[in-house]
């Protein structure tokens, strides 16, 4: 049950992080990817104010061998830098810069995102299972996959 | 306006303490397309539970702020066609690459991992490119 717990305030802080930082605005994150355009500096700021916590969190969590719950901590190795970690990031890129929107947005905005909104998450789901058919989903498989 | 960088930073320092959470008290690694993908595609397993919960939070919750604080827009394209073709790239892109933006970009990054980094300049160079031409060559968007 505490996982439970914990599972939904994580996602809550994140939604509203997103909300906050102006991440789920199209236009804030097409125009951090416009630097021919007016560019839009918010982006950065907003990965470097997060990166931080992180840092502080990993250093922490490479001395535990469980996390407070009690589930092993993650402790991902260092994994290949394929052509499908590339190409993948390349196709997600290009959507990325279509849309304005990425997977965490997509949800966060969900609420008040319109029509649009819906239409891109459901776009979103559907190659996520195009992906999982023409690609077996790695996540967990081996120590090096479970590296985001 | 000249506070958008301070409230992304602000904005960002929740994320990154969201992310930290998850780490520090469920063992997890908060990345949103391999928590919305495995549960799309089955391959959840026992995560399915957990995942879901967080994608209720992360739905829930700004929504119920957009309910009481007015203002909340996307500004997505009027252009279904747009959408669609994101929406399909961002989701293949994303499960192929095992990572989107929170999951390579702030906990691939702040652990240094070269994956996260290569996938970080990857998406972020592509999005660039893709800006450009869409955008100021063939005005598509």
């Amino acid at each position: 049950m505490a996982r439970l717990i914990f599972a939904f305030l994580s996602g809550s802080v994140f939604g509203i992080g997103l909300l906050v930082s102006g991440m789920t605005d199209t236009q804030k994150v097409q125009g951090f990817l416009d630097i021919f355009g007016a560019w839009d500096p918010t982006l950065a700021f907003v990965m470097g104010g997060a990166i931080l916590p992180m840092v502080v969190a990993w250093r922490f969590a490479a001395r535990q061998r469980t996390a407070l719950t009690g589930a092993p901590m993650p402790h991902p190795g260092r994994g290949p830098v394929d052509a499908r970690l590339i190409g993948g990031s390349v196709l997600f890129g290009a959507g990325w810069a279509i849309a304005g929107l990425c997977p965490g947005p997509a949800l966060a905005s969900l609420g008040f995102g319109g029509t649009g909104g819906v239409i891109f998450l459901l776009a979103m789901m559907a190659g996520m299972v195009v992906s999982a058919r023409i690609a077996r989903p790695t996540d967990g498989v081996t120590a090096w996959t479970s590296d985001p | 306006m000249q506070t958008d960088w301070l409230w992304g930073l602000l904005g960002g320092g929740l994320i990154g303490s969201a992310g930290a959470m998850f780490l520090l008290l469920n063992g997890r690694i908060m990345g949103a397309s391999g928590i919305l993908g495995t549960v799309v595609d089955g391959t959840a397993g026992r995560n399915l539970v957990e995942n879901t919960v967080f994608i209720a939070g992360l739905v829930g919750v700004p929504w119920l702020i957009s309910l009481g604080w007015q203002g909340q827009v996307t500004n997505i394209t009027s252009s279904n066609w747009a959408i669609v073709v994101g929406g399909v790239l961002v989701g293949l892109g994303t499960r192929l690459a095992n990572g989107c933006t929170s999951g390579h970009g702030v906990c691939g990054i702040s652990r240094l991992s070269r994956r996260g980094i290569a996938a970080t300049l990857a998406y972020v160079g592509a999005g660039m490119i893709g800006i450009a031409l869409f955008r100021h060559v063939w005005g598509l968007i």
